[in-house]
């Protein structure tokens, strides 16, 4: 044979699709791009910056404050003001783990690899939620150590992991971002669309809250509760009245919606032409 | 083996498939030719089961791409959109891809080395030339040492060595048995590297055959002949349905007859022959004619099914 006469090396070891061998899969192409790069960086940096910046201000401030002023911070607040602002983050890169695929055209190579389907989005569900779950899990550990630390020599702002509620609001607040990340991943492969899919899931989370406002007060306070946002954040709160859930019930209803959003985002995965 | 029955799929109102069936062979290079918009890229989506057809269905060796286990060991496809993401390198696309199927990732590193893209390897496939992009898409195509291979447009892109390349490539698969299912708008590419052509219009079949019955078929039995006694040869092959026409000095253009037919006659009658060369259309002139209807006169919506009035 010439040397310009191609010859396919014969494959000396066959293989056939697994649900392990998808999620290795799935975990290559998620490492391998620079979104996913850059958004684990800001995440991780807005989860630790603004707590330590926050905390740093309080601790600087703290004997000049009148007692008012010093019982608007609880220390907890502080560790995970983070979260808040990290979920964007992590909301955006979950969009953008399946709306990329569709812009780029590489979800034709990964259906043609996968015509299934269905193991691809949850391969892309639990590889993601690990990442999240992971990263989140030891940023917030950080915060809430390191914001202990700077606090180090203020009494009233001490607290210990042990203390009632603390692990739990620490540890969920992970849990929660990973649910936030998972949830705008099915809005993506839902929508297919990376700006569709921030946006919707931008509707969602910010502006459903304001628009109850909207409402007469006893129609907007019982439901208020139940927004997916509102729902969610009760996992992390240490202190719940009558307008709010208790952290199990906020964290089963916000399950609810991301089990929702995905039972969509999989029905949709199935019927539709790629 | 690919086979196709009945194959249909509307994009809305309009039918870009239209109870299409076939049957794609192993062994051989079957050429999927439709002037653009013909169809031709949707038909491999639905076999690949991307799109799902409205009517009909598409099976890979006898079952639904979908339900094979190792879909990438049955078919090998390159699609002629762009199926790579921008921002990942052409060794961790064909990585991700041989994941799924547990293959090594020498596999990836063999197949690199076979299209060619060693250096670039590394480098974000956004960055790609189209022939870069053809030549990964390739290597994406034969990653799972597949039965057969499906490959929509595979030299766009390409310059002239690649197209070379791609030629034998396709040749050598199917000595090897493979199916091999290419689709192309450009004839001469076909003329020179299929064996079997399945013609589409307006997503419905127009012809399914060789390509010699093809070219002979769509074009009239036409043969030049030289001779230094062309009167008395004329004389000999006179008859039913044979006419012809004065070429150059010298020279005839018999129609109706076949190459042997005038040889035969002419050393029956003992007539020496300079030239006898049949005049064959060339594979873009046959197909023309075959879907020039097809192209400029079919209607906007194309045939409703049996029984039912066609709405306009």
């Amino acid at each position: 044979m010439s040397a310009v006469t191609p010859s396919v090396p014969k494959l000396e070891a066959p293989g056939r699709v697994t649900f392990a061998r998808v999620l290795a899969s799935e975990w290559t192409k998620f490492r391998s791009v620079r979104s996913t790069v850059w958004s684990a960086a800001i995440a991780i940096l807005l989860t630790l910056g603004i707590p330590l910046i926050g905390a740093a201000v309080v601790s600087s401030q703290w004997r000049q404050m009148d007692p008012g002023s010093r019982g608007d911070n609880h220390p907890l607040d502080i560790a995970l003001v983070g979260v808040s602002i990290a979920q964007l983050v992590v909301a955006v890169l979950g969009v953008l783990v399946i709306s990329a695929e569709y812009s780029t055209g590489s979800i034709r190579s990964t259906f043609t690899a996968v015509p299934k389907r269905l193991p691809v989005l949850a391969a892309k569900l639990v590889d993601y939620a690990a990442a999240s779950l992971g990263v989140m899990i030891t940023a917030v550990l950080i915060s809430f150590f390191a914001t202990q630390a700077i606090f180090s020599g203020i009494r009233p702002l001490h607290l210990s992991i042990t203390d009632p509620g603390i692990a739990r609001c620490v540890l969920l607040s992970a849990v929660y971002i990973t649910m936030v990340g998972a949830f705008a991943l099915a809005l993506g492969a839902i929508t297919r669309n990376t700006a569709a899919g921030i946006a919707v899931f931008a509707a969602i989370f910010f502006v459903l809250i304001p628009l109850s406002h909207a409402l007469p007060a006893s129609w907007g306070d019982p439901i208020r509760k139940y927004l997916p946002a509102n729902a969610g954040i009760q996992m992390f709160q240490l202190h719940h009245d009558q307008y709010s859930l208790s952290p199990l019930a906020g964290g089963l209803v916000f399950a609810g919606y991301c089990a929702l959003a995905i039972a969509v985002a999989a029905f949709l995965l199935q019927r539709r032409d790629v | 083996m690919i086979e196709a029955r009945d194959l249909t799929k509307n994009y809305g109102k309009k039918r870009a498939v239209d109870g299409l069936s076939f049957t794609v062979q192993p062994g051989v290079v079957t050429g999927f030719l439709g002037p653009n918009g013909s169809g031709k890229s949707t038909t491999m989506r639905l076999i690949l089961g991307l799109d799902a057809p409205n009517r009909g269905d598409a099976t890979v060796n006898g079952r639904h791409y979908r339900d094979h286990p190792a879909p990438l060991s049955e078919v090998g496809a390159l699609l002629e959109a762009r199926s790579v993401h921008t921002g990942r390198s052409a060794y961790n696309h064909l990585l991700a891809l041989a994941q799924t199927h547990g293959f090594p990732k020498r596999r990836v590193n063999e197949m690199i080395d076979l299209v060619g893209l060693h250096d670039v390897a590394g480098k974000r496939a956004g960055k790609y030339s189209l022939g870069m992009g053809q030549r990964l898409g390739i290597a994406a195509a034969l990653l799972g040492d597949p039965k057969t291979v499906l490959l929509d447009e595979p030299v766009n892109g390409l310059d002239p060595e690649g197209i070379h390349w791609i030629r034998n490539l396709l040749k050598g698969l199917a000595a090897e048995g493979k199916t091999v299912f290419v689709s192309s708008h450009l004839m001469s590419e076909m003329a020179l590297t299929a064996d079997h052509l399945i013609v589409i219009g307006r997503g419905k079949l127009i012809a399914d055959t060789s390509v010699e019955a093809f070219v002979s078929g769509a074009s009239q039995k036409l043969v030049l002949v030289r001779s230094p006694d062309l009167t008395r040869l004329q004389e000999k092959l006179a008859g039913e349905g044979v006419s012809f026409t004065p070429a150059e000095r010298g020279a005839l253009e018999v129609h109706g007859l076949t190459a042997e037919q005038v040889g035969d006659a002419a050393a029956a009658a003992g007539i020496t022959l300079h030239e006898l060369t049949p005049q064959q259309a060339s594979l873009e002139e046959a197909f023309m004619d075959l879907t020039r209807d097809e192209v400029e006169f079919s209607p906007v919506i194309p045939s409703q099914p049996e029984g039912e009035e066609a709405v306009t």
